[in-house]
């Protein structure tokens, strides 16, 4: 099977729906002429021509927002954001149109857009430069929210994204867009709303996504060689839809959960992930929900000092022996 | 624009009567703007609009009963009671709503144009406005995006004078539609209280988007005799004598018939078998509104997803509801 890194994972599902639906169009700052300021789109200017790949000026809330109208005339745009950081400027396009419009219009309008780009710190850019807005966006109904770790998620989720005629927001992770994984080269989907089990383990359970899904597993290695316990690592690669069916199966199996992610933790996912646990499988655990976030101010310029402010694997074996008990 | 203006009033003895909830932007005075605009509407335009949208979704040809319903939060309203006075959809109709942010409803109007020009389509979008939405960022990013890609789309800003209780005086600098100069956008203005002289200025432009793909920004000058919503005060910034004035010499219906009257096209009797039409018409709706269901909980979490309304041809798994 080929080995692909993750921007290429990206591109070559950019590249495959652009070839099967002409209603598909990438739009973006630098998507084009440029290669993409991450060089995911790199070549698909030169293979699909400027109608297809269109490059944008430095304009979020208009060209999200006119994404957002063309797609209810029947567009599917795939809408690159340099760095999901800048959905700020956007937010109201996001979270009033693209969210509320089908709601608003009691179900006659659809908005089939994909947003996509890295959402992640750990790039030593500073607070502007590093949010992670999954848990924001997942909090507008309407809104669905995208995290791939590896490359071959990244390809299978994001055509299930552009084929999904609700509008998705999909938040890559710059410190992966490198990462060489298998990836088929034919058109597999993966569904949203489906975690995957990385790891299997018996002893305590992570629930993660994204890079901090990476960082998990290596964990759980190190913890299986030195304290030999076993760690269950579940990706749950869609936050809404959310697979929590097979994150209770996990529970059921480990009676301990430690939720990583890379956020700050107030109102975050995994507090999300703590109150359905509790809520749902009380009888199951052995112990708290632990929680192990990003921690709690801006996100820090200073490289060494971000590293600690990250989820990392010191800090997350730390957190996953103290889960273990 | 008689049967806006009875639509209306009725709606705010409903409102008054504690009928209709929250806030409700009346049209009444700027009749002639949308009926001027929409009149000229192909079946390949398309009109999007902000939250004074009662007139546009009439002018468009929507029926009044399911407009009063929506008022009164009824499941048979246009929006099946989700949306509101400020949120009138009809796509069958071309009309994209009722958007309830200032300004915020203008890239999609962008995004409409944009979408007929990449599907090959024919027609032009009218995107409306109100003056006070010519300030927000995201106006000034469609009309750029307009103007680099060709996009056919009329910006029309409904300049009524206030936006809320702030005159344009206070609000905005320079003239409002010759901010398209910046962007090597055309542009136009004209009165808003006359229907031919909005048909007269506003057929030039569409023509212009439609045959060339070119888009401009039209203002066109009006007057709204209620306040910003019918809940505000309306006596701390303007004088009730400049709202008589403008009710006494510009008024668009009255203006209208004096032309169609001086043309013999109108007589005393017909104006009267309008208007009593469109009062029994504005009551009807008002009755059906009345006698409709309202919604229940179970609808609130219909028409969210299209997967969850689609749930045969649902791909994702998990939950999409937390409750």
């Amino acid at each position: 099977m080929p080995v692909l890194q993750y921007r290429e994972a990206i591109r070559q599902a950019l590249s495959e729906e652009l070839t099967r639906d002409p209603n598909v169009v990438v739009l973006g700052e630098e998507v084009g002429q440029f290669h993409g300021a991450y060089k995911v789109t790199e070549g698909l200017l030169a293979k699909f021509g400027p109608k297809r790949i269109v490059d944008t000026p430095i304009s979020e809330a208009g060209f999200i927002g006119m994404g957002v109208g063309a797609s209810m005339l029947g567009v599917r745009p795939v809408i690159e954001l340099m760095f999901w950081s800048f959905y700020s400027v956007a937010f109201d396009q996001i979270l009033n149109n693209a969210a509320n419009v089908r709601y608003m219009s009691g179900g006659q309008i659809n908005c089939p857009i994909v947003i996509r780009g890295p959402a992640n710190g750990g790039t030593n850019v500073g607070a502007t430069h590093s949010h992670t807005p999954e848990n924001v966006l997942a909090n507008h109904p309407g809104i669905k929210v995208v995290v791939p770790a590896t490359p071959y998620d990244a390809k299978g989720l994001l055509k299930s994204a552009i084929r999904d005629n609700d509008p998705v927001m999909f938040l890559e992770n710059t410190m992966l867009y490198g990462d060489r994984g298998e990836v088929p080269e034919d058109d597999y989907l993966i569904p949203l709303g489906k975690a995957d089990v990385k790891r299997a383990g018996t002893d305590l359970t992570i629930v993660s996504y994204g890079r901090a899904v990476i960082q998990s597993l290596a964990v759980a290695n190190l913890i299986e060689q030195e304290h030999g316990k076993s760690v269950e690592v579940v990706d749950l690669r869609s936050i809404r839809p959310l697979d929590i069916d097979t994150v209770l199966a996990s529970v059921r199996k480990t009676h301990r959960v430690l939720v990583v992610e890379e956020q700050k933790p107030f109102c975050g996912v995994g507090a999300q992930l703590a109150y359905m646990i509790q809520s749902e499988a009380f009888d199951e655990l052995d112990g708290p929900v632990a929680r192990l976030c990003t921690i709690d101010s801006p996100s820090i310029y200073s490289p060494p000092v971000e590293v600690e402010q990250l989820p990392n694997t010191e800090r997350i074996l730390k957190a996953a022996l103290e889960a273990l008990g | 624009m008689v049967r806006i203006r009875r639509f209306e009033e009725r709606s705010l003895r409903a409102y008054q009567a504690k009928k209709i909830g929250g806030f409700l932007h009346l049209y009444i005075g700027q009749e002639a703007v949308a009926v001027g605009c929409c009149s000229l509407m192909g079946k390949d335009d398309h009109v999007i609009t902000a939250y004074r949208d009662h007139g546009h979704a009439i002018a468009v040809g929507m029926e009044l009963n399911p407009l009063m319903a929506e008022l009164y939060g009824k499941a048979t309203g246009c929006s099946k009671g989700k949306g509101g006075s400020m949120h009138f959809f009809d796509p069958s109709r071309n009309y994209w709503g009722g958007h309830g942010i200032v300004g915020g409803q203008v890239p999609l109007g962008a995004g409409l144009a944009y979408g007929l020009k990449y599907k090959g389509l024919k027609g032009a979008c009218m995107t409306f406005m109100g003056d006070g939405a010519v300030n927000q960022g995201a106006v000034h990013e469609s009309y750029n995006l307009a103007a680099l890609w060709d996009l056919p789309v009329i910006f029309v800003i409904e300049n009524n004078g206030y936006s809320m209780g702030t005159s344009q005086a206070r609000s905005s600098a320079g003239d409002l539609a010759r901010r398209a100069e910046g962007y090597h956008m055309a542009w136009g203005q004209c009165e808003g209280h006359d229907v031919y002289e909005v048909r007269a200025c506003m057929a030039h432009f569409l023509e212009e988007a439609r045959k060339n793909s070119k888009p401009a920004v039209v203002e066109i000058r009006t007057y709204r005799y209620r306040g910003h919503s019918v809940a505000d005060p309306d006596n701390t910034y303007r004088a009730k004598a400049e709202i008589e004035e403008y009710r006494r010499t510009k008024d668009p219906i009255q203006v209208f018939q004096s032309i169609l009257l001086a043309e013999k096209v109108l007589n005393a009797a017909l104006i009267e078998k309008i208007d009593a039409e469109a009062r029994a018409e504005a009551d009807v709706s008002a009755d059906f509104a009345e006698a409709s269901p309202f919604p229940t909980a179970a609808d609130l979490q219909k028409d969210v997803y299209w997967e969850a309304d689609n749930p045969s041809e649902r791909k994702s798994g998990g939950r999409l509801f937390f409750n």
